[in-house]
């Protein structure tokens, strides 16, 4: 009887042993191209956070490798080809890379630029698009007001960013001037060191026009008006928004963030991961991440994502050409 | 306003967040002392831990963190002249080379004393006027603070006297050059990096001041005295950790209090400058308005250099609530950090918080006054001991100094590369010491080079290439003004007494 029972415990094991290798994936590494605390930070560890704790993945570590504004952490994924690694990236990921930025040219010089299509997209998961805002005091009611007073005199309106030209905040400004017939490159942008500087430039008169992320000009409140968003269609959390689309400038942009696996990666972990991070958006756990960081979700995988990022590739190396940035 | 300040009252006095202002405050001293972990790593941390707090508690709980970490960051400038912070650079100046002459605990409560007097009357400030001071956050433009950058860079003069004035300027130069290396804020184009990944997001603050300050002065140790059996001051452990003022000392520190703390706070309140430019502006103005005899105490153990700077930083910290709270525009990176929790936690701040969400707005600021309290009598009953780090032997003490440096460095980054290069520095400014060239004009030209740049720069896109904004925007040309006059002063100064020696 004894016998029998070892035998039986032991096939349970067994057994137990042989499902959950049949999940292919059970542990993964999260590599944050930047530092603890960031964007890129939050997304990585509150994505693992919610894949653990609803039970989709067994554990999850994280790695911050900072260095070359997200470059360091591509390169060394192209290098290594790490196991059960994903690394979060976002938009800057296209733009470094059309920029031909020196970051994303590898060590052995033979390869050239480094882009996203160097390692294997997986899917894009959340989303923020870009608004254009100005001080809740500005005599501008609309974006018909902002392109008639530009107009009229182009350094009359400055446009303020939170990071460098060619960067994101400036390339969501230069689309929406783009789409009501300006030169982007005649648009006077004002480059700040993160969007707080930004919004206080506006705020001082020293700029006339904000171009930002939608969720961070939410977070300025009533201080400011946004006059646009950069979406199709509105937003639920915000009805009261237009977007630029119904005021006749076709102008759309999405800063997105996801991940990417190393390059040459088996295609069925990349399925899995890919769903797994698909069946996490519908889970409670995950509601508790999104909400606390105001993420919107856009679940993007595999050649869809592949798809996006060509699409967003061709039109951002036009609008970059147009400014003058490479 | 009175009813929400008596809820604030309430709020901040219930048990729960008394326990969480002394929470803060202990976890925020701690990681202050540590060097390389300033308020921002400290926040940092916990913010895991206050999820599901409720808005007041947390932002309780984590300005006892920001201004206890500031308070605890000046321990290690003034001990072994490793300032972790930015804010407390200016405190190594005169607190180092106190605690150098066996004045370590005097020079520690000095630093408590008036960290102590800066936090509680900014606090009072922010009290009486924070809704009404938003706007005067918003009062300076890019140009202004190109001004004000500028003022703060005289303060290398101290350095510059008896002959050093080449050197110095040579070290300002230097400063100024490491702060260009990376990728340029404004253009997107990456400076100086000669190819190599790691150069390409520019040089940290903490590698270069722990690679000049702490890790060269370790090394000067070792060159300076070879007996092992040396220590820091042959004087006894009971001098070294007095925390004794006498009468004369506090009169001297008192009208320096009230002015740095005004000063402080002002800058404090200004989203692009804060506590670090708050501590430079206070030692240089402290030092400019100084009598010719004291003037030459600066830089080498004055009490009133090391008061100015200790005042100001921590007022400034208790100022920079301002902008946080009644904008919701955060002015350095620990803010930014504490705006992002306050949103997860669906509190929107700006103009109308103080309406919408009183105990919130009131409870943060009342809860500063028992802050400050509490550090206070958490720090002075420690100063004794903590200062006793300095009768460790050096062949103990050199080593735990280099190993917090390099660990320090290490954990913001996680990348080797920048221990190399942080080496590479230290050995470089040891051969810089020697020659007698001074670090901090280094240090201060890479903090504010940055700043002085992009505002420059800023500020001439805004008027189309044009320089008149340094005479037609009134808060520039003031600052300008100020600081020609304190050249003249200098200048005035210095040849009354070669007309005295003749």
């Amino acid at each position: 009887m004894k016998k029998i029972f070892i035998k039986l415990v032991s096939f349970l094991f067994m057994f137990g042993a042989l499902s959950s290798s049949a999940i292919a994936v059970d542990k993964l590494h999260f590599v944050v191209p930047g530092g603890a605390g960031g964007g890129w930070d939050g997304c990585a560890r509150g994505t693992g956070e919610a894949l653990v704790k609803s039970g989709l993945l067994e554990s999850a570590s994280f790695e911050n490798m900072s260095g070359g504004g997200g470059g360091k952490a591509l390169a060394w994924m192209i290098k290594t080809q790490p196991k059960n690694t994903i690394m979060v990236q976002s938009t800057p990921i296209v733009l470094r890379s059309i920029s031909r930025h020196s970051g994303y040219v590898s060590d052995s010089a033979s390869s050239g630029v480094l882009s996203y299509k160097d390692v294997t997209p997986i899917a894009g998961i959340i989303g923020d698009f870009g608004a254009i805002a100005v001080a809740a005091d500005s005599p501008y009611q609309s974006f018909a007001d902002v392109v008639s007073a530009y107009n009229a005199d182009p350094k009359s309106v400055k446009m303020a960013g939170g990071s460098t030209r060619g960067s994101m905040d400036h390339l969501i400004g230069a689309l929406a001037f783009q789409s009501a017939g300006a030169n982007p490159n005649n648009v006077v942008y004002i480059p700040y060191d993160g969007g707080g500087e930004a919004l206080a430039g506006l705020l001082s008169g020293e700029t006339q026009v904000l171009s930002t992320g939608f969720s961070e000009a939410l977070g300025a409140g009533d201080q400011l008006r946004i006059l646009g968003i950069t979406a199709n269609d509105r937003s639920a959390d915000a009805p009261s928004v237009p977007t630029l689309k119904e005021q006749g400038y076709d102008a759309y942009f999405v800063n997105w963030r996801g991940f990417f696996g190393p390059p040459n990666m088996n295609a069925s972990d990349r399925y899995d991961i890919a769903k797994m991070l698909g069946d996490m958006q519908s889970t409670p756990e995950w509601e508790v991440v999104r909400k606390r960081n105001a993420y919107v979700n856009i679940y993007n995988p595999g050649f869809d994502f592949m798809g996006f990022l060509e699409k967003q590739t061709v039109e951002m190396t036009a609008l970059m050409k147009k400014l003058g940035v490479i | 306003m009175i009813e929400g300040i008596l809820t604030g009252v309430n709020t901040a006095f219930s048990g729960y967040n008394i326990i969480m202002v002394m929470l803060g405050c202990f976890a925020g001293t701690i990681i202050g002392m540590l060097p390389g972990l300033g308020p921002m790593s400290a926040i940092a941390l916990m913010i895991p831990i206050t999820y599901g707090f409720d808005p007041a508690s947390a932002m309780i709980l984590m300005a006892g963190v920001y201004y206890g970490a500031i308070f605890g960051g000046s321990t290690s400038s003034i001990l072994i002249n490793a300032p972790g912070v930015a804010g407390t650079v200016s405190s190594s100046f005169d607190g180092y080379p106190m605690a150098k002459n066996g004045q370590a605990g005097k020079a520690l409560a000095i630093a408590a004393y008036a960290s102590f007097s800066g936090g509680t009357i900014a606090a009072l400030f922010l009290l009486v006027a924070a809704p009404q001071l938003a706007k005067v956050s918003l009062s300076f433009q890019s140009a202004d603070y190109f001004a004000l950058m500028c003022v703060g860079l005289l303060s290398i003069a101290a350095f510059a006297s008896k002959g050093q004035f080449l050197k110095a300027m040579i070290m300002t130069a230097l400063g100024l050059a490491l702060a260009t290396v990376g990728q340029d804020a404004l253009s997107d184009i990456t400076r100086f990096a000669f190819g190599n990944i790691n150069l390409m997001d520019g040089i940290s603050f903490v590698l270069l001041v722990m690679a000049t300050f702490a890790m060269s002065e370790a090394f000067m140790i070792i060159f300076k005295k070879m007996d092992i059996n040396f220590k820091a001051s042959d004087v006894s452990k009971d001098k070294l950790g007095s925390i004794k003022l006498s009468k004369d000392e506090v009169k001297e520190m008192v009208p320096v209090v009230g002015r740095t703390s005004i000063l402080g706070f002002a800058v404090g309140v200004l989203p692009g400058a804060g506590a670090t430019i708050a501590s430079f502006l206070a030692w240089g103005f402290e030092r400019s308005i100084a009598s010719a005899k004291e003037k030459l105490k600066f830089g080498k153990g004055s009490i009133k250099g090391l008061t100015a700077p200790e005042t100001a930083n921590n007022a400034a910290c208790t100022g920079s609530f301002v902008p946080l709270l009644t904008l919701g525009i955060p002015g350095s990176g620990t803010t930014a950090v504490m705006l992002g929790a306050l949103l997860s936690f669906g509190v929107q701040p700006g103009p109308r918080l103080y309406i919408d969400q009183p105990e919130l707005f009131w409870a943060v600021i009342i809860s500063m006054y028992i802050g400050n309290v509490v550090l206070l009598v958490l720090n002075l009953p420690l100063i004794p001991y903590i200062a006793r780090i300095l009768a460790i032997p050096k062949n103990i003490l050199v080593p735990l100094v280099l190993f917090f440096s390099v660990t320090g460095v290490y954990l913001i980054s996680f990348n080797a590369f920048d221990i190399y290069f942080m080496a590479i520095v230290a050995l470089l400014s040891l051969v810089l010491r020697i020659l007698k060239y001074p670090m901090p004009p280094l240090i201060l030209g890479f903090i504010l080079g940055g700043m002085l740049e992009k505002n420059l720069r800023r500020a001439l896109l805004i008027n189309d290439g044009s320089f008149s904004f340094m005479w037609e925007r009134p808060i520039s040309l003031a600052l300008f003004i100020i600081m020609i006059v304190i050249v003249l002063l200098q200048i005035y100064q210095g040849s009354k007494k070669k007309a005295e020696l003749n």
